[in-house]
């Protein structure tokens, strides 16, 4: 079978090429079969590339060791789950994983495009067949996922088990939908500057991809802050990582897109603009893959000794002379139809909303990239740290949610000082409120967390006051009571109003990021059983170790074969408040080196963590037990003499012993302890954020699609001229 | 290769022969000259009724004074009509052309 996945791959390679070559004569000969033709190759890239990836991923399932990626990334004590999530653990299987997405993104988009924008869309064929032949020519001849061992051997490495968490079954696949979700705007704006029609139509077309790549890649980087809350044992979930902030930076530009399309759609504005935010956008998710598979920075999300660095930089350096030609030599085609109205408008305010966001991607890529240009310039690799973020990023964080605030109050083109008086009244006295409750509650101590909760209840006074207000409008209208007016209302204006609940989700996070950063408690004291330790005005009292060998007892299913832990009980005034049961997890590293007993824990440990949540605050705990001392590494160096290593079962009787051990004579314990104001508000404005983006991105209601079909077939165009004029 | 592979590769590589060369064979060759550009004016048209109803929302909510209203509602339905003048032009030129 790994013939026959390579096979694919190599029909993927020569249909990427065939493509490319169908959609240029296609457009450049006017030959409409051609283009279609070449349009089908995607199709058919889509087709082959499943086949490898199903050929791939039945590997990972039955544990066929003869694939060298599923020997080095699975093993037969792999979760089923996990092994079919290894897949992607591999720089091989990744890059497969990103052309077969990117292959079935570009195939969607070009179907529903399938008789519009005929020169668009057959440069925006070439161009996206041309990044998808990109990365299966990288598979195909830097890191081959069908590369084969002989002998095969009789036992994987097993997946890292930082990875096996449940999350990080969905993270991958949703981040590189993002990425690859990038590129198709990217592709489709390439090919209107490239043919010339620089109009509205693309921007259309394209506009839900472009929705969708913002979801996905947001979807994927809140799933990767829950893993690192939950996973890494340092009890955060943004660490200003360079991988995490690659997949921020094409985020943020796409924000900006998003909202500064509506302003060329509704005003035929920005045009050189939303040009240049959407080639960013596809060259900085190119930038996000180059540093996770180019090894050029540390990061605990990059792919260790990857040696992919000279292609990707090739390919942006293409990107990037490409963009700019584009947008400088059609500069002309790009020029606005319309000016500014009134510095009173919602355009205003998106104008000043994507320029906080590109100044936010500009601060953001600064501080990654800085340590390899100051290794440019002093040969020293420098890097800067939270601190440094924080000193830009709160700033300009405040002014975005004051934007967010804003937009959704005030209306397009312009707005009378009666109108936003009226607007603003209510939302404004939400804020003021919110200042007063604070300074008496005596949260003052961090101004900049203070300025964000009045922020924020301005954002959200705001938005209920829109649903409030745009549900009576509908209730008058129809005579529906007020929720299934609301209903209604938002069902059909969802761009609108999803947006909106966008915006109330944002700042039900930040008020979670704002509080949980600023005012957390946080200690890592070493207890020995019985003693307790004082943190946010709760007491932690470790009643007792817990200690157990798995795999059959693995209360998290990840295939570890110890687990060790604690039992803490929490409580505030004398009052029971919570019992936490922290464990850390040990697994085989499958290292013979390490000795028969020793190799059964030898791999790396994961932490799972430990917490009791509420709307209100976390408390939240880690363990790092001890096993390093005298006892236990006398029972692992005799074990490893007397077991020997075909003997892995008799290897857990020792492991037994040596748990049995842990539990008489426990070692004083480390814990990693957090108390955390309102952090559930984070994962709440996400799943909000979330929501109101499926709803932005949804189509409207059947019903009313027909409705205006109907309409469209009935009327002639000066029959819609008569009842236009009138 | 086992046989079975390869019989899985020969059926891959059929569809997708199949699919790519499908079009070739069709005896169309162009498109209508003036297709492409009445998709954009009508693409165009559906963006200025979004932005019709939208000023009309936006009045109802309270955004807009009469006034404002009145003003952009007037201004929204000129650019409208100029977008329909033009469909109407490239309407009248294709059936000439036909």
């Amino acid at each position: 079978m790994p013939s026959l996945g390579f096979a694919s791959m190599i029909v993927a390679l020569v249909v990427c090429v065939y493509g490319i070559g169908a959609s240029i004569y296609g457009v450049r000969a006017d030959e409409d079969r051609w283009i279609t033709s070449g349009r089908r190759a995607v199709y058919g890239l889509a087709l082959t590339l499943l086949t490898a990836f199903i050929v791939l991923e039945i590997a990972f399932i039955t544990n066929d060791y003869t694939f060298s990626t599923v020997a080095d990334t699975s093993s037969a004590t792999t979760p089923l789950l996990y092994r079919m999530g290894a897949v992607w653990s591999s720089q091989e299987g990744s890059l497969l994983l990103w052309a077969l997405l990117s292959s079935l993104w570009s195939s969607l988009v070009l179907f529903l495009v399938k008789g519009r924008m005929r020169e668009v869309s057959a440069y925006a064929t070439a161009i996206l067949l041309a990044f998808d032949g990109f990365f299966v020519a990288l598979a195909v001849f830097y890191a081959n996922p069908f590369e084969t061992l002989s002998p095969a051997p009789v036992e994987g490495a097993g997946l890292d088990p930082l990875l096996r968490f449940p999350t990080m079954m969905i993270h991958p696949p949703m981040v590189y939908s993002g990425y690859t979700l990038c590129i198709v705007p990217f592709a489709f704006g390439a090919g209107a500057l490239i043919a010339r029609k620089v109009n509205m139509e693309w921007i259309r077309s394209t506009r839900r991809f472009a929705l969708a790549s913002w979801l996905f890649l947001g979807g994927g980087i809140m799933l990767g802050a829950l893993w690192s809350y939950s996973e890494l044992g340092w009890g955060g979930y943004w660490g200003w990582d360079p991988v995490e902030n690659a997949a921020l930076l094409p985020w943020l530009t796409g924000t900006a897109f998003i909202h500064s399309l509506m302003i060329q759609e509704k005003r035929g504005m920005l045009k050189v603009w939303n040009s240049s935010l959407v080639l960013a956008t596809g060259t900085l998710a190119i930038m996000g893959t180059f540093l996770v598979r180019s090894g050029v920075l540390d990061s605990i999300h990059a792919f260790g000794g990857a040696t992919l660095g000279v292609p990707f930089v090739i390919l942006i350096g293409a990107m990037i002379v490409g963009s700019i030609y584009l947008v400088v030599s059609r500069r002309s085609l790009l020029r606005s139809e319309h000016k500014l109205d009134s510095m009173f408008s919602r355009e205003a305010v998106f104008l000043l909303n994507n320029l906080a966001l590109v100044g936010l991607c500009f601060v953001i890529f600064w501080g990654t990239w800085f340590p390899l240009i100051s290794k440019a310039l002093t040969g020293q690799q420098a890097s800067v740290g939270p601190p440094w973020f924080g000193r830009y990023t709160v700033p300009l964080a405040l002014i975005l949610v004051l934007l967010s605030a804003v937009g959704p109050l005030i209306a397009w083109r312009r707005s009378s000082a009666r109108n936003l008086m009226r607007n603003f009244t209510l939302p404004l006295l939400g804020a003021v409120l919110t200042a007063i409750v604070l300074v008496a509650l005596g949260v003052t101590g961090k101004p900049p967390a203070v300025a964000m909760f009045c922020l924020c209840a301005l954002v959200i006074v705001g938005v209920v006051q829109e649903l409030w207000r745009g549900a009576r409008v509908r209730s008058a209208a129809t005579g529906q009571m007020l929720p299934r007016a609301l209903v209604g209302l938002v069902s059909r204006n969802r761009r609108r109003y999803g947006g909106y609940l966008v915006h109330l989700g944002v700042a039900i996070l930040f008020i979670g990021v704002a509080a949980s950063s600023s005012y957390q408690h946080g200690l890592e004291p070493r207890l020995t059983v019985g003693k307790s330790a004082k943190i946010g005005g709760y007491e932690v009292k470790y009643v007792k170790p817990t200690a157990s060998v798995t795999p059959e007892q693995d209360s998290t299913h990840t295939g570890s074969t110890l687990d060790l832990g604690a039992v803490l009980r929490v409580s505030r005034g004398g009052r029971y408040v919570a019992t936490l049961r922290p464990t850390e997890s040990y697994y085989d590293s499958g290292e013979e080196s390490q000795g028969s007993v020793g190799h059964l824990i030898g791999g790396q440990p994961v932490s799972h963590i430990a917490m009791s949540s509420t709307l209100a605050r976390n408390i939240w705990s880690a363990v790092e037990p001890d096993i390093s001392t005298t006892r236990f590494e006398r029972i692992i160096e005799v074990g490893n003499k007397t077991i020997p290593i075909t003997k892995p079962e008799d290897g857990m009787i020792v492991l037994a012993y040596l748990a049995r051990e842990y539990l008489k004579h426990t070692p004083p314990t480390a814990f990693n302890l957090k108390v955390q104001p309102l952090l559930n508000w984070v994962w709440i404005g996400a799943l909000i954020i979330f929501g109101g983006g499926l709803i932005a991105i949804s189509p409207p209601p059947r019903s009313v699609t027909r409705r205006v079909r109907a309409r469209a077939a009935r009327r002639t165009v000066a029959a819609e001229r008569d009842l236009v004029s009138a | 290769m086992s046989p079975v592979a390869s019989l899985l590769l020969i059926l891959l590589l059929g569809a997708v022969g199949a699919i790519v060369s499908a079009p070739l064979s069709s005896a169309r060759r162009r498109r209508a000259k003036h297709a492409g550009d009445l998709a954009q004016l009508e693409a165009a048209r559906e963006a200025k009724y979004q932005e019709i109803r939208d000023a009309e929302l936006d009045f109802k909510l309270g955004k807009h004074s009469q006034e404002d209203y009145e003003a952009v509602d007037a201004t929204l339905r000129g650019e409208a009509l100029e977008i329909l003048d033009r469909i109407e032009d490239l309407e009248t030129a294709a059936q000439q052309q036909r």
